[in-house]
C-alpha cells in the first residue's frame, strides 16, 4: 500500500507530466505485478464495487474521532472529498505506524478484502474498515477510502498511464492502449496476460480505443484544399463502438462501459450483422425509419438520449419516446481483420457498400456534407442547430485512424454556442483543487420582479476570478442552508450552453445542456439581465 | 458595560481607553503581533512587546511607539495590563486586561508548539477569552515541526540531486525566519527575497540571533542561482523573478497545505502543513486551560468551532473581525514589499 500512496501522493502534487510519467513509470517497475495490474484498473475507472456506503463509512469515522455528525459535514464541505476528509479526522498514530512498517500489505490485498466484504454481515465490514485505518498512516488511509469511494480523478490521464505502461514494457503505446481496453476482470488476469504479446486475442469484446479530434481554433481554410477533407456533421449523442465477432455483439461507449444490455434497439444486430466487425459511431436518438423510405433520419435532440442514460431496465414508453439509434461513422474492423490503418477513402468507401446493401432501422450512415469551398461550409455550419448537431467534424480523406485525442488528420468545428446573461444566487464550496472556495454557483434570471434559480455551473472562470467571487461570497452572503449560502445578488456572468429542453423538474422550466460561465460581466447589473421570457423564447427557437 | 466592546475600530478597552489590534486609525493602540492584519498603519501610539517594536518600525515607518516585556505587568487609566507569550511569531503576545477584578485575554494568533524563535505559548486563566481560530475544524491536525522539517530537508535534497533550485514560499514575518535552522542544516547558503530580507535586518538588528541569509539582488552571483535554496514570500510566485532560479522546485509552507485541495490550487511541486496557528487539538487545550467563563471566536471557522465549543461545556460566541483568515496571504499593500519594487 506504501508505494501505492507514494505514488497517489506524487501525482496529486506534481504539475508537471514528465514527472508523473516518471512516477508513474518507476511504479511499475517496483510494485508487485497483482497491485500493477490493479493500478492499471483503477486509472481506467474499473474501480471494485462500493463495499460499504458514505454514510457507514462517516458513522464510522465520527465515532472514532469522537465528533458530532455536522462537524463531519462541516469539514467534508470544506475537503471538498469524502476520503480524504475522513483520512484527517481519524486520530494519528505515528508510533504504532511505525512498529508495523515491515509487514505492511500490498494493495491487491485490501482490494480482495474489499471484494471479500461486500457479501458480509455489517458488523464484519465495519470492522475491516476500522482495522484497516488503524493499521495504515493518513497518506495511505485517503488511498484506501478512495477505493472504497470510487472514483480515483488525480490528474493522471488514461493516456499518461498508457505511456508509462508502454515505457515500463518497452511496447508502443497504441498497442497498449488496446490490450488494456474492454473487458477484463482485475481479480483474475495476471499483468502478462493483460500487457503481453500473446494476450489480447482471446477477448471477444475487446474494442479499439477512439480516435478523437482537437478542436479546429483557426479558420477552416487553413486547412487547404478542401476536396482533401471529409467534413459530417458532429452529432450530439454518445458515440460508441459497435462489435460483432462469433456471434456475439458488445456495445461499448466512450466511457469504455459496455452498454450493449441498454439499448434493445440493437440486439437484431447480433444477428444480421456479420461476424469480425466494427463499426465506429454515435449512439443517439433515432426516429424509427419508415417502410421504403431513404432519406436521411435527423436525430431528436440530447435531452431524449438523456432519459435513457444510466437505466438498467427501459420501459415500453422510453422506448416508444427515445427511440435509440446508430450513427455509423467509421469501419475499423471488417471480416475480422484490423482496417484501422488503411486511409479514410477506402474505410468509407467500403462502409457506404455495407450500409448501402444492410439498410438496418437500427444504424444510419452518418451523411458526407457536399461544399465547394470552405465559405459555403462556414453557411452550412449554421443550420447545425436545426440538424440537432453540435457543428462539423472535419477529417482528412487519407488519415489513418489513430488512438487517442490527436492533432492534425481530424478536427472538430463546433458552433458557437448560445448565451445569456444571469446573476449569481447560491454558492456551494467546490471539490478536488476547488476544496474550501465557493466555486459552484446557482444563476437566475428576472421572471417579473423575482429571481428564478435556473442552471448552476462550475467552470469557465480563471483561478483568480474564483478567488474574487469566492472574496465576495464570504462577504456577501445573506443566509446559509446546510452548505449553500445565499448571496446578494449582484455578481453577473455571461452563461454558455449547447442546448435548451423543456424540463419539469427545474422551477424555471427550463433544462440546460453544459452549461458555463463564459465571461463576468462586471460592466453589467442585476437590472440588466436576461429574463425567463428570453429563456423560454430560446426553447422555441433551439428546444424543439 | 464589558470591559472589552467590539466595535467598528477593533477591540475597545472603554476604562482604558485604548484599543487592540485596531483595524483603523486609533488614539492608543495594543499590538498582539507584528502582521499586517493585526498592526495596522494610522494610530497614534502603539504599545507593543519588545521584540514587536522593530518590525513595525519597519512595517509602519516611524512614529511613537511604546514597549514592554512579558509578564511586566503596567497600567493604563486604571486598567492592569500584562503581555504573555502567544508563541505565533516573535514578539506576538496574547495580552491580559484586569479591571475591578475582571479579567479578559485578547489571544491574538497563537500556537502551542515551541518552534524555537517565538516563545513558549503561556495559559493564562480569565473570565473572558477571546481566540481566533483560523484552524477552528479537526481535519486541521499538525505533525511535530521536527518531522516537517525533516521532510523539507529531504525535499531540497532530493531537488539538490536533481539539479534543481528549491523555492520556499513563506511568510516573511514569522515563517521565514522559523524555517532558517532547518535549511541551515542541508545547505550553506539561504538565499532570501528582498521582502524577507528587509524582516530579517529589522530582527537581525534589533538583536535577534538569526542563520545568515544572502539577499537576492541583481548582482548576485549567477552561479549562487543554480541549485539554490531561496525563502520567499507567496507575493514572489509565478513572477519573473522566480525564473532566475531555473531549473527549480517549488514548495509553500503552510497550514492550509494539509488539504490536498488547496495544495494544488497552488500548483506548488510541494506543500508542507507547516503553520504558526494552533491546530483544532490546540485550539480546544489553549480554551481549556484559561478557564474561561466566555471565549469570544473570531477569524476563522468562527460558526463551526463556536458551535463545538458550546455543545461541549464551553460558552462561546463569534465576534465579526477584520483580521485575516489566510496565512498565506501577505497584503500587496504591504509596505515591505513595496519597498522591494
Amino acid at each position: 500500500m506504501r508505494h501505492f500512496a507514494a505514488l497517489v501522493a506524487k501525482l496529486g502534487t506534481t504539475t508537471k507530466t514528465n514527472e508523473k510519467l516518471d512516477a508513474l513509470v518507476q511504479y511499475f517497475s517496483v510494485a508487485d505485478d497483482r497491485d500493477k495490474v490493479w493500478v492499471i484498473a483503477i486509472f481506467s475507472g474499473r474501480r471494485p464495487r462500493r463495499a460499504v456506503n458514505t454514510t457507514q463509512l462517516a458513522t464510522y469515522c465520527v465515532e472514532l474521532a469522537k465528533l458530532p455528525f455536522w462537524m463531519f459535514d462541516e469539514c467534508w464541505h470544506t475537503v471538498g472529498d469524502l476520503a480524504e476528509t475522513i483520512a484527517l479526522l481519524l486520530p494519528e498514530n505515528e508510533t504504532a505506524y511505525n512498529e508495523r512498517r515491515d509487514d505492511e500489505r500490498p494493495l491487491y490485498y485490501y482490494i480482495e478484502q474489499l471484494k471479500r466484504i461486500e457479501k458480509e454481515e455489517e458488523p464484519v465490514r465495519k470492522k475491516f474498515i476500522v482495522e484497516s485505518w488503524a493499521e495504515l498512516n493518513r497518506s495511505e488511509r485517503f488511498v484506501f477510502n478512495k477505493l472504497i469511494t470510487g472514483s480515483f480523478r488525480i490528474g493522471v490521464s488514461q493516456k499518461a498511464m498508457v505511456n508509462a505502461l508502454a515505457k515500463a514494457t518497452s511496447a508502443e503505446a497504441s498497442v497498449i492502449a488496446h490490450r488494456i481496453s474492454g473487458n477484463w476482470d482485475p481479480g483474475t488476469i495476471t499483468f502478462d496476460e493483460l500487457t503481453g504479446d500473446e494476450a489480447h486475442a482471446t477477448d471477444l469484446s475487446k474494442p479499439y480505443p477512439f480516435y478523437l479530434a482537437y478542436a479546429l481554433e483557426d479558420e477552416p481554410a487553413s486547412l487547404g484544399n478542401p476536396e482533401d477533407w471529409q467534413v459530417e456533421w458532429k452529432w450530439d449523442g454518445i458515440r460508441g463502438l459497435i462489435i460483432k465477432r462469433q456471434g456475439e455483439l458488445f456495445v461499448w461507449s466512450r466511457g469504455e462501459e459496455l452498454m450493449t444490455e441498454k439499448f434493445p434497439e440493437y440486439h437484431s444486430l447480433q444477428y444480421l450483422l456479420p461476424d469480425g466487425i466494427a463499426l465506429d459511431g454515435e449512439i443517439i436518438s433515432l426516429p424509427p425509419a419508415e417502410a421504403g423510405a431513404t432519406t436521411f433520419r435527423r436525430p431528436l435532440p440530447f435531452s431524449s438520449l438523456q432519459t435513457r442514460i444510466g437505466r438498467k431496465n427501459v420501459t415500453k414508453k422510453q422506448l416508444q419516446e427515445a427511440p435509440a439509434g446508430f450513427i455509423v461513422y467509421d469501419l475499423l474492423e471488417y471480416e475480422g481483420e484490423d482496417w484501422r490503418s488503411r486511409p479514410l477513402s477506402e474505410r468509407r468507401s467500403k462502409l457506404e457498400a455495407l450500409m448501402a446493401q444492410w439498410n438496418y432501422t437500427a444504424l444510419e450512415l452518418s451523411p458526407v456534407v457536399r461544399f465547394e469551398d470552405w465559405e459555403e461550409l462556414k453557411t452550412l455550419r449554421e443550420q447545425s442547430r436545426e440538424m440537432n448537431a453540435e457543428g462539423f467534424m472535419i477529417k482528412k480523406r487519407s488519415s489513418i485512424y489513430q488512438v487517442g485525442r490527436k492533432r492534425g488528420d481530424w478536427w472538430k468545428w463546433k458552433i458557437d454556442p448560445l448565451t445569456i446573461d444571469a446573476v449569481m444566487i447560491y454558492a456551494q464550496k467546490g471539490a478536488g483543487r476547488r476544496s474550501g472556495l465557493y466555486t459552484d454557483y446557482t444563476f437566475a434570471v428576472w421572471d417579473g420582479d423575482k429571481l428564478v434559480p435556473f442552471t448552476k455551473a462550475y467552470s469557465g472562470l480563471t483561478d483568480k476570478e474564483f478567488a474574487q467571487v469566492d472574496a465576495f461570497v464570504k462577504r456577501n452572503s445573506l443566509e446559509k442552508f446546510g452548505p449553500v449560502r445565499t448571496v446578494k445578488p449582484e455578481l453577473v456572468f455571461e452563461l454558455a450552453f449547447e442546448g435548451i429542453a423543456a424540463s419539469n423538474r427545474h422551477k424555471s422550466g427550463v433544462a440546460l445542456r453544459f452549461p458555463r460561465m463564459l465571461r463576468w460581466r462586471k460592466d453589467k447589473t442585476v437590472t440588466e439581465i436576461n429574463t425567463l421570457e428570453d429563456l423560454k423564447r430560446m426553447l422555441e427557437v433551439y428546444g424543439k | 458595560m464589558p470591559l472589552i466592546e467590539f466595535t467598528d475600530h477593533g477591540f475597545y478597552c472603554r476604562a482604558g481607553d485604548f484599543f487592540i489590534d485596531p483595524w483603523r486609525p486609533v488614539s492608543k493602540a495594543l499590538i498582539t503581533h507584528g502582521h499586517s492584519d493585526h498592526a495596522r498603519w494610522g494610530s497614534k501610539s502603539y504599545l507593543c512587546h519588545t521584540d514587536t517594536k522593530p518590525i513595525l518600525e519597519t512595517r509602519l515607518g516611524p512614529g511613537h511607539y511604546e514597549t514592554v516585556g512579558y509578564n511586566e505587568p503596567i497600567s493604563i487609566n486604571g486598567v492592569n495590563i500584562s503581555l504573555h507569550p502567544a508563541a505565533h511569531i516573535i514578539g506576538s503576545s496574547q495580552i491580559r486586561l484586569e479591571h475591578k477584578g475582571e479579567v479578559w485575554v485578547v489571544s491574538g494568533d497563537y500556537k502551542l508548539e515551541n518552534d524555537g524563535l517565538s516563545g513558549e505559548f503561556e495559559p493564562v486563566k480569565c473570565h473572558n477569552f477571546i481566540s481566533e481560530c483560523t484552524f477552528g475544524l479537526p481535519i486541521y491536525q499538525w505533525k511535530p515541526q521536527a518531522q516537517i522539517f525533516s521532510d523539507i530537508q529531504q525535499w531540497v535534497l532530493k531537488n539538490k540531486a536533481a539539479g534543481k533550485s528549491s523555492l520556499l514560499f513563506a511568510y516573511s514575518l514569522g515563517k521565514a525566519q522559523r524555517l532558517l535552522p532547518c535549511l541551515a542544516e542541508v545547505t550553506d547558503r539561504i538565499l532570501v527575497h528582498g521582502a524577507v530580507y528587509n524582516v530579517h535586518m529589522a530582527l537581525v538588528n534589533a538583536g535577534i540571533k538569526l542563520p545568515e541569509v544572502h539577499r537576492v539582488t541583481p548582482d548576485t552571483p549567477k552561479e549562487w542561482l543554480k541549485g539554490a535554496v531561496v525563502i520567499a514570500p507567496s507575493s514572489a510566485e509565478g513572477t519573473p523573478w522566480m525564473r532566475r532560479f531555473a531549473p527549480l522546485a517549488t514548495g509553500v509552507c503552510s497550514g492550509w497545505m494539509a488539504v490536498r485541495g488547496a495544495m494544488r490550487r497552488r500548483n506548488a511541486d510541494a506543500g508542507f502543513p507547516l503553520s504558526d496557528h494552533a491546530d483544532w487539538d490546540g485550539l480546544l487545550k489553549a480554551i481549556k486551560a484559561t478557564e474561561a467563563e466566555c471565549v469570544y471566536v473570531t477569524h476563522g471557522f468562527t460558526a463551526a468551532f463556536g458551535r463545538y465549543l458550546n455543545e461541549h461545556g464551553f460558552n462561546a460566541k463569534e465576534v465579526k473581525t477584520e483580521y485575516g483568515d489566510d496565512e498565506t496571504e501577505e497584503k500587496s499593500t504591504d509596505v515591505l514589499e513595496k519597498l522591494e519594487e
